[in-house]
Formats: C-alpha cells, structure tokens, sequence
C-alpha cells in the first residue's frame, strides 16, 4: 500500500470540494472494497476523503417512493421496513451478498462504485486495459486466460484485447436495475440525477471507466419508484458455495400475474456483463403472454441473445437462461 | 474430585487461554528492538533477475535493510540446501542467487523499524527479469513423466507389484479402466507462516509457527552450521498447519538471516498472498485406475498409475497410490508413481497428502465398478474386504471396518436409498447418497518424555511436543493423568519448546501414538519407581510385594490380589523424604512394526442436494464411522474428524489453486476467490467412533485420526453427485459449470 493523506468531510459539500483540490484522491466509505484494492496497489490514491460520518444514511419516504442516502450500510438497508415492504426485491439482493461483517461496512454508495472482481485487474503483474488503461496497451490478461467469472453479454465489437470482458459483482446492482433507480449525484457544477441504466457502462473503448459519475462527483442518495402493482419478486443468485461467494449468475426478477396473462415484469442479470443486464424490449414482449415456462424461456432466449462464451465462461450461457426461467417459475407460482 | 478418565470430553486446558488472547502465538510475540521483514516475491515463474533496484526503498522512513542476492552473505552451510532425507527437507530460495524457479518465489526482503515502513519498502523494489516459458503444471503439461527417487514416507515404495496383473486383466470378466484428475491445493492454515528470530552471539532463539520444533531446529543449525543445542525453537501455540508447517520454508531461515544482518530480533510473518507458493501445496495428481473383477465382484487384478507434479528444483512426489496397496484384497496389483516438473513452488505434504486424492481415485472407481456390476457399493467392499495386508504379507493389528460400514450405514439410513441414480427427487432437486472407505496409517516416531511426580501428588510433565491446535497438550496432559489416575488439572505440563524432551513432527498423524506412548512409558517407569519405593519400604503395607503384582489407580498403590492392602502415592513418597521420583524415556516402535500392519478405518456416507439446472450442489448429509484404537480425548477427537470431513467437503467441491498455464501465477491467491466451505455449506456432522481396542499398536493403544477425515468423504460426495445427476464428474473439484456442462 503506498502512504497517504487521510482527511475527513462533516458536509457533502465540503467533501465534494476537498475531492476536486487533490489530484488523486478519493472517496471511502466502509472501506471494504477501496481497502483491498489500496493493498494491492490496484488503487493509489495520495489522499482519503472520508465520508463515512456525512449524514447521508437516511432511508425515508419520499412523494413517489422512497430515498435511501448514499451512506445507509447495506445491512440497515436489507432491513429498513421501507425497503422489505415496498422493495424486497432489494433486500433480498443485498442480503445475497458478502457476509454479514462486510455487509455491516458496505454502504450504498460503495456498492454502487464496486469494483470487478477480475483475477488479472487484481495482479498488479498481469495485463489489464481496466487498471492500465487503453494507452498502456496491456492487452487483457483475462481473455485468453482464467475467464470463468467473466462476461458473455454486452462485450466490445471490435478487438476484444483493447477492451475489456469484465463484470460488474455487485449483487445490488442488479436489484436497482431492475427497479429502475435513480442515482443523485452531487458534483461542482451542482446536483444531477443519473438513471440506473446510464449510470453502469459496458467496457467498450473505455475499459478503466465503470461508470459514467464524474471522479469528482459525490453519490448523494438513490430514488426508488413504488411500483403501482407490486407483484412477486425474486432474486435468484447461483454461485459456487452457498454463502459469501459472488456470483455465477443472477437474476432480479418481479412479476405480476393476473389471470394467467403477465401484467407486468422486470427482469436484470447478474454476472454476464461490465453492468446489471437489462432489456426492456424483452420485458415489453412478456406483456399480456401466459405465465408459463414457455413464455420464459422465450424470453431468458432473447434476453442472452448474441452471448459469446469463453474458455471457461461459456457454461453460462445456458446457465443464465436456466436461472431466468427458475427465478420466473419462482415469482409466477 | 473424580478423575476424568481416558476418552471424556475433555475441554482443553488452554481453551480458556485461547479464547481470552491469553496464548501467546509466534505473530503475538514482541522483543525490545524487534525489526519486521517483508518480502518481494517473484512475478515470472522462471528466468533470473537482471536487475534489483532497492535505491528507493532503502531512502524510506525506517528502513534498515533490503536484502536481495546482491547483498545477502552466504550461509555457512547452505551446501545443505537439497532434498533431504524425509519430506520436512525441502530445497529453499534464500537470496544466494539470482535464478526464479516459480512465480511468488521470494527474492527479496525488505526489513524496516515497523510493519507498515517494511511494507512500503518492499513496494519500492524494482526488479526486471531475463525471463522464460515457464513449464505448466498438470494437466496442462506435456513434459515426460519420471519415475521419482522415492515417496516421502520411507517405508512407502515408489512402485510396487505383486502376482501377474496381465494375466489377471486379461482373463478378468468385468474390465473398468478410468482416469481422475485433482487439483492443486493450497493448506492456508489461519495463522501465516511466522517466525521472530533472536540471536545472542551463537545462540539463536526462534519463535515459530511449526509443526515441528525438533526438525526445525536442526535444518536451521544446519543451514547455519551450528550445533543443534545453540538454536531454541519455541512454538507455544500455532493456529493450524495441515502439513504446509512442516518443513521448514525459506521465511523461517530469512528470518534468522535478516536478525543477523541488522543485528535485532526480526519478525517475518507472511502476507497471504505470500502462501500461495512458497510454503508448500498438494500436488495436483492425474491418476488412472485399472481393475478386473469376476462378474460376482472378486478384485482379480488392479493397477493405480498416479502422476503427479513437482518443481524444477526439489523432489516431492505425492504418494496418491499407497493405500490402493492395503485397502482391497486383490491378488494381482501394480501400483506405481511419476512425476513432472513444473515451474511451481514445491508441493509438499498436506493434510493426508497422496491419501487424499488417491483415495478419491480409487473409491471413486469401485462406486463406478459397483454400479458396472449392478451391487450395492457396500457389498461390493466387503466382497473384497482385506483381512490381511496383502502387499506386506501381515496381519493387521486391529482392523474394525466391517463394524464401521455396518454402524455407519445404519446411522445414516443407507437403506432408504433408491439403487439407481437419478431416482432420487425432491420438486427441482436431485438428492443422491454416496459412500466411500477411509483408511490411514497408524505412524509412530522416535519421542521422549520427563515425568516427575511430586510428593503432593501432583506430577510435572515435560514434552518438547507442539499443540498445532489438534488438541495435543490436552491429550498428553490427559495420558500422564491416566496412569496416576489422578485429575489432569494435577498435571502441568511444559511443552513447546527444543529445551524440552525430543519428539517428532506433528504430522502424518502421529503425535498422540509417538508422544503419548513416551508420556505412557515415562509414567510407567516412574511407577516402576514408585513399586520399587514400596516394596524396599519397611514401613509401606506393599513392603516385600513384587513389582508385577502391584497397580496404581486413583493416586493410590495397591495390590491387585488385594486392592485394600496399598497407600496413597503422597504417603509413600512423604514418609520416604518427601523426595519427587522422576523418570525420562526414549519410546519408539518395536518389533511390532515388522510383524503387523496398523491402520486406522472408517466408513463415510454422504447425501447431497443437487439442482441441476442451475448446477448448484448442496451436502446435506455426512455420516461416518471410524475406528482408531483408543480414543484420548473423545471432544477434541470428534473434532478431528469433523474437521477432516469438511475438508473433503472443500475438496470434492470447492478447492483449486488456479494456475494460468501461461504464466504458472496462482490467479486466485486470496481467500475471497480461493475457495473453501463456510458454515452454510456443512450440515450437522455424524462422526463418531466405534470402540477398538488395539494393545499391539503402541503402548499409548491410539491410532492417527487427523487426516482420516478427508480419505473417505471426496469421494462419498462425488460418489453421491454421481447417484443423485448419473453424472460422473472425475475431475475436481465438482463446481456447478462441471454439472452443467457434464458430457457422458
Ligand atoms: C470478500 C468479499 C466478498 C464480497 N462478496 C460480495 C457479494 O457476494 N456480492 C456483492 O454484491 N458484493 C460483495 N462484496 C463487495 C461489497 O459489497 C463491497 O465491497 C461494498 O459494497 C463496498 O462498499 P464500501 O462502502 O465498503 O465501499 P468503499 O470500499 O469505501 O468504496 C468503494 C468505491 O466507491 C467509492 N465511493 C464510496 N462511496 C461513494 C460515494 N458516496 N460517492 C462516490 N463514490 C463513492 C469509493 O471512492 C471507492 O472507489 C464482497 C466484498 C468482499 C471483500
Ligand atoms: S477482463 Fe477487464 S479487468 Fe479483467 S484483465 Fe481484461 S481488461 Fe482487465
């Protein structure tokens, strides 16, 4: 880890002044992801801003849904009443991920910002477009290599080397796809609001950029939307062991049936891309069909289309259409 | 107060200590001046150092020194770094040279007034290769197998034959002929490899996080050509080792070398990432097994041709075929070990290392024979039970599987399983039930011990012996309490430490047969003392009795044609001056080593949850059964047994140290990817087991039970995956993309 300056913000304005003085400086919050990554020199900051005492935690009612603020832990918010009435979808998600220490930690904010999980973006001696950037040149380590965890979905059309096959390992992500959150930012140029979809990105041309929040922007809180009907949701979470371990595949599923025909549905995978994987257009087909097995796996076909399978990745491919039509059969039933 | 006796539960006598920080491991201890040492490991697997640039480094704060081959003295008796006689000899990278032989090697160590500036310092160091292609391991290897000079055990030939395989083959009815395939495991004991060195002039001190404070002791005099007696190797306590804290590896000579550069007590403990290499793993193993049987299930003929891997610098060669020798009765039988090199860290022994992987080979076999024969896997065992080692030619000592197939089949309700596979369901999931025979050697070394037995009855026991957390100073405690018959909390004991009686590494599950027995001898002399006290003693009712007929019990000397006429222990010794009697012994086996063979069984039942769409398995169930002499401790015994079977959970479905063949650099050398059970993966644990009573074994009558864990349970689960999907996955471990994916 390389020595740095360690400072404090009482006030998100403040913090978001003290990020745009330095030069290589940055946020924490719980510290759980930022930590390693610092101990791995993957992240090399000169100074910490810590914004983990900013009164930004609050989880309240707003006039169309609820506000969860950028520092609530991800252990509070799994258990927040707004959030298991009105969101379960959510908790579930979040109580799917890590352990209950790093979940104690882990903010929202953080878990936002997350980090891939990629085997070579964590060794400082292996290629990686993500850590080095695509002027270094490096070449992605992962694609010719160990890729099990890695993309099928959303990747670069062009020279995959320049680009990266990462994925996003956040299992909240995926929930707050699906929910169609809304991402407050606080920056210099004042405050804006980033929908969920445009908040994540796919590696593209740009494979050091995870997200389109500006280095000097400060997450402020998230808004979720109460759903009119609320229907069944379900997340579904395939992984290696059957607790603390990221995921294979996931699935965020909601649902609502009425006499057999599907009224409404959302539906965002996990593990299969650079961010949460949504397709509205999949979900606007399902509309008015029957809610049967048919139906979903007709859907989990052309939510995976064009997937592209690696060495060791290419078993998700069936996977993730399996798990789709499981966690729909689950919500349906 | 009632003594406990031999076989309670126990508690440990330093739980309290542990639980409350009270024991003292090798990373708690603090000297005055102590420096910390961290290390720069390699990033390429083979090639030299063109250039190590510590400029920068060495102009941080608080940094003392950064040792690289450049700087690093030569040891006075670094001649001696080659394989040595027995697997706790390993070939070690100690900075005399510039050659990488495999990627998080150490080449370099940066020793620094505190942790944090030593870590800083170890950032600081450039270093730029002349590299080369590294040779992969297994399975990617392509590089010609060789026949190893020997396997780590001695008594273990590297081949073996015995009557006409050939002809056996080919006049078989039933021909079954498959290969497995097991990965490299890396032990990651909680405690890293730590060692604080101390040297006074010629004398070094060494705290160590080992298995073996003795074998310590001497590869380091060795390297630093000092008598044994000038080095002290002290490990009070030590958070798990699994084998990997066996040998001694390079951090603990650094340490000792770096202590001498800067001229203070140094400590080095390594990172996590740093054991993932240099502290040994369990070869990756590729293992083909043959067997012919008559169509009513008679072994007629079998073969187990195990490859495994080594480094390009040492010979360790994973012993995977050596219980397929004892566990069936088969005539006709070659078992034979080779090896490759790779650009790899040395594999080493880790938790029943060649039993582990060879045993989920060979039961995995006999499952799929059973199956190819339309038997029950049980009846197919017994079929082909040995009542005698075959390829010894002796008897067994005590030999109690049959009772354990039988009591753990009933206790795990064997019964209700449907025979063929897939007939199991529940909605989405498939349930399966497997079993697996477990067996391990009952090994027993060379061991020393003191006992002296005060004239208020309580008794002192000195051991050099090391607790690596199995539970052994409870159970020696308890073996001196025994022959007393008095309470073990009149004993104390002083262990841990080479200023202590010698005994042998704590591995291969020895420690309770090899210690113990000298605890049990050095109490029987000390009677002896006592008896002849007694008998020479016009005053003691035993006055003119012999030796023989005489029995203590309860602190009290009797005679056993009349328990009521004797004394207290405490009377004879107070009337006679109050004087403590005192004896040491040496123990070690006998003849009885070559006139019977001595293994410990058990049986190993296993249900798993399948849900095959999404490929995810679940173990449900674990039954087993197991028989291993006398039981000490009953506690800390089940212990070892439940924690031996959740490593063969970790093994049959989540361990594997992933080498990227390109490279040969472990890709997931942390313990968020590498992954291993938690407790949401392990159900309730029936282990339990069955009484044998074994005199002939050894004087303290226990056989190993560490590793005997693990034998059995790979290949119960895989075994029960099989049942559950009819998917026979011979490759482990058994993930979900190897369900999903599974081709006939
Ligand atoms: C062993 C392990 C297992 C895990 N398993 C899972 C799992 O199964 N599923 C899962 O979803 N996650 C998992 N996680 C990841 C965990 O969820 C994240 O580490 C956590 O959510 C990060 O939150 P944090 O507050 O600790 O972030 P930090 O580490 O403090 O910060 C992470 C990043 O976010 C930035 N940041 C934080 N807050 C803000 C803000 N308000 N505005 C702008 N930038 C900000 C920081 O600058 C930093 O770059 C695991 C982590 C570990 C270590
Ligand atoms: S997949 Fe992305 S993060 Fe991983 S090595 Fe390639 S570029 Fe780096």
């Amino acid at each position: 880890m390389k020595n740095f300056q360690y400072t404090e913000a009482s006030q998100p304005a403040q913090a978001v002044q003290q990020i745009g003085a330095g030069r290589d400086t940055k946020f924490v919050a719980g510290g759980t992801n930022l930590v390693d990554l610092m101990k791995y020199g993957i992240e090399q900051p000169d100074t910490l801003i810590d914004i983990s005492r900013l009164e930004l935690a609050k989880i309240e009612k707003t006039a169309t849904g609820i506000r969860i603020g950028a520092l609530a832990r991800n252990s509070d918010m799994a258990e927040h009443p707004l959030v298991t009435s009105q969101f379960p979808l959510l908790a579930e998600a979040l109580l799917a991920g890590a352990s209950p220490q790093l979940r104690n930690m882990a903010t929202l904010g953080g878990n936002l910002m997350q980090r891939t999980r990629c085997n070579y973006f964590y060794d400082i001696s292996q290629p990686c477009n993500k850590r080095q950037g695509p002027t270094a040149q490096a070449g992605c380590g992962a694609l010719e290599g160990y890729n099990r965890i890695h993309a099928i979905l959303g990747l670069e059309s062009g020279d995959l080397n320049q680009s990266c096959i990462a994925t996003n390992p956040s299992d909240m992500n995926v929930a707050l796809a699906a929910l169609d959150a809304v991402v407050n930012v606080s920056g210099p140029a004042g405050q804006r609001a980033i929908p969920i979809r445009d908040f994540h990105r796919l590696a593209g041309k740009k494979p050091q950029q995870d997200t389109t929040l500006a280095p000097n922007e400060l997450i402020t809180s998230i808004d979720l939307t109460t759903p009119q009907r609320a229907g069944k949701s379900h997340y579904l979470k395939v992984r290696d062991r059957a607790s603390y371990a990221f995921a294979l595949v996931s699935v965020a599923a909601r649902l609502v049936v009425e006499s057999g025909r599907i009224q409404d549905v959302r539906l965002a995978l996990g593990g299969v891309a650079h961010k949460p994987w949504r397709l509205t257009s999949v979900e606007q087909q399902l509309i008015g069909k029957p809610a049967t097995e048919a139906s979903f796996r007709e859907a989990a076909r052309q939510l995976v289309a064009g997937a592209k399978g690696f060495e060791h990745n290419a078993f998700k491919i069936e996977l993730a259409q399996s798990a789709i039509v499981r966690a729909l059969q689950t919500v349906a039933a | 107060m009632e003594p406990k006796l031999i076989g309670d539960p126990v508690d440990r006598i330093d739980g309290k200590q542990k639980v409350t920080g009270g024991a003292h491991y090798a990373g708690d201890i603090k000297q005055p001046e102590m420096a910390y040492a961290v290390l720069v490991m390699s990033t390429i697997a083979n090639g030299t150092i063109r250039d190590i640039d510590t400029a920068d480094a060495e102009k941080l704060p608080g940094v003392l020194a950064i040792m690289t081959h450049k700087n690093t003295p030569r040891l006075p008796g670094y001649d001696a770094n080659k394989p040595g006689a027995t697997a706790l000899g390993r070939v070690l990278h100690l900075l005399h040279d510039d050659r990488v032989d495999y990627s998080n090697q150490p080449i370099a160590m940066a020793i620094a007034d505190s942790f944090e500036h030593a870590v800083d310092a170890a950032n600081h160091v450039r270093v730029t290769y002349q590299a080369k292609t590294p040779a992969p391991g297994l399975p990617t290897s392509k590089a010609e197998p060789f026949r190893p000079q020997k396997l780590p055990r001695p008594d273990d030939p590297v081949d073996t034959q015995r009557g006409d395989l050939n002809k056996a083959m080919a006049a078989a009815e039933v021909s079954f002929k498959q290969t497995y395939h097991t990965p490299t495991q890396v032990h990651n004991a909680l405690e890293p490899h730590t060692s604080v060195a101390i040297w006074e002039g010629k004398q070094l001190t060494i705290y160590q996080a080992t298995q073996g404070i003795f074998p310590s002791r001497e590869r380091i005099a060795e390297y630093f050509a000092l008598p044994p007696e000038n080095v002290r190797v002290i490990a009070q306590f030590v958070g798990g080792g699994f084998g990997s804290k066996g040998p001694v590896w390079a951090d603990g000579v650094l340490a000792a070398m770096a202590a001498q550069y800067v001229k203070r007590p140094v400590k080095l403990e390594l990172r996590r990432s740093d054991m993932f290499g240099m502290v040994g793993s369990r070869s990756a193993t590729s293992q083909q097994l043959d067997i012919g049987a008559s169509r009513s299930g008679d072994f007629l003929g079998m073969a187990h041709r195990s490859l495994n891997q080594t480094s390009v610098f040492d010979d360790f060669s994973e012993p995977a075929g050596i219980l397929t020798r004892v566990l069936y009765k088969c005539p006709n039988q070659e078992v034979t070990h080779r090896s490759i090199r790779a650009n790899i860290g040395s594999p080493s022994p880790m938790r029943a290392p060649g039993e582990a992987p060879g045993m989920f080979a060979l039961e995995s076999a006999i499952d799929e024979l059973a199956y190819q024969l339309n038997m029950d896997p049980i009846a197919l065992r017994l079929k082909n039970y040995a009542e005698t080692d075959q390829q010894k030619e002796l008897p067994f000592s005590s030999k109690s599987l049959r009772e354990c197939y039988q009591q753990a089949a009933d206790r795990f309700g064997w019964s209700k399983r449907l025979a063929a596979p897939r007939s199991m369901r529940d909605g989405n999931i498939l349930i399966g039930m497997g079993m697996a025979s477990a067996i391990y050697p009952t090994i027993r070394d060379e061991a020393s011990a003191k006992i002296k037995l005060n004239a208020d009855g309580t008794v002192l026991l000195s051991i050099g012996t090391q607790d690596i957390g199995t539970g052994s100073y409870t159970a020696m405690t308890q073996l001196a309490a025994d022959a007393f018959g008095i309470s073990p909390d009149r004993v104390t004991l002083r262990a841990g430490d080479t200023r202590q009686p010698k005994t042998p590494v704590s591995g291969g599950s020895r420690t309770t047969a090899s210690a113990g027995s000298a605890v049990v001898q050095a109490a029987e002399a000390v009677i002896l003392k006592a008896k002849q006290l007694a008998l020479n003693d016009l005053k003691s009712p035993l006055n003119g009795q012999k030796e023989s007929d005489m029995a203590v019990e309860k602190g009290r000397l009797f005679l056993k044609s009349d328990p009521k006429k004797g004394e207290a222990l405490t009377a004879l010794l107070k009337r006679n001056g109050g004087n403590a009697l005192e004896a040491s012994t040496s123990s070690k086996s006998g003849e009885e080593k070559e006139k019977y063979s001595m293994y410990a069984h058990g049986a190993q039942f296993a249900e798993v949850r399948i849900d095959e769409a999404l490929g995810e398995i679940r173990v449900s169930k674990l039954t087993g059964a197991y028989a291993a002499g006398r039981i000490v401790n009953a506690k800390t015994a089940h212990s070892q047994l439940v924690g031996g079977i959740v490593w063969g959970v970790s093994m049959a479905l989540l361990e594997h140290a992933i080498h990227d063949p390109r490279t040969n650099r472990i890709m997931n050398a942390n313990l968020a990817e590498y992954h291993v059970p938690v407790n949401a993966d392990i159900p309730d644990i029936d282990a339990f087991f069955i009484d044998e009573k074994d005199e002939i074994v050894n004087p303290a009558g226990v056989k190993g039970i560490g590793e005997i864990g693990i034998t059995g349970s790979v290949a119960a689960i895989a075994n029960a995956i099989y049942h559950a999907t009819g998917k026979r996955i011979r490759e482990l471990p058994i993930t979900p993309d190897k369900i999903l994916s599974f081709t006939a």
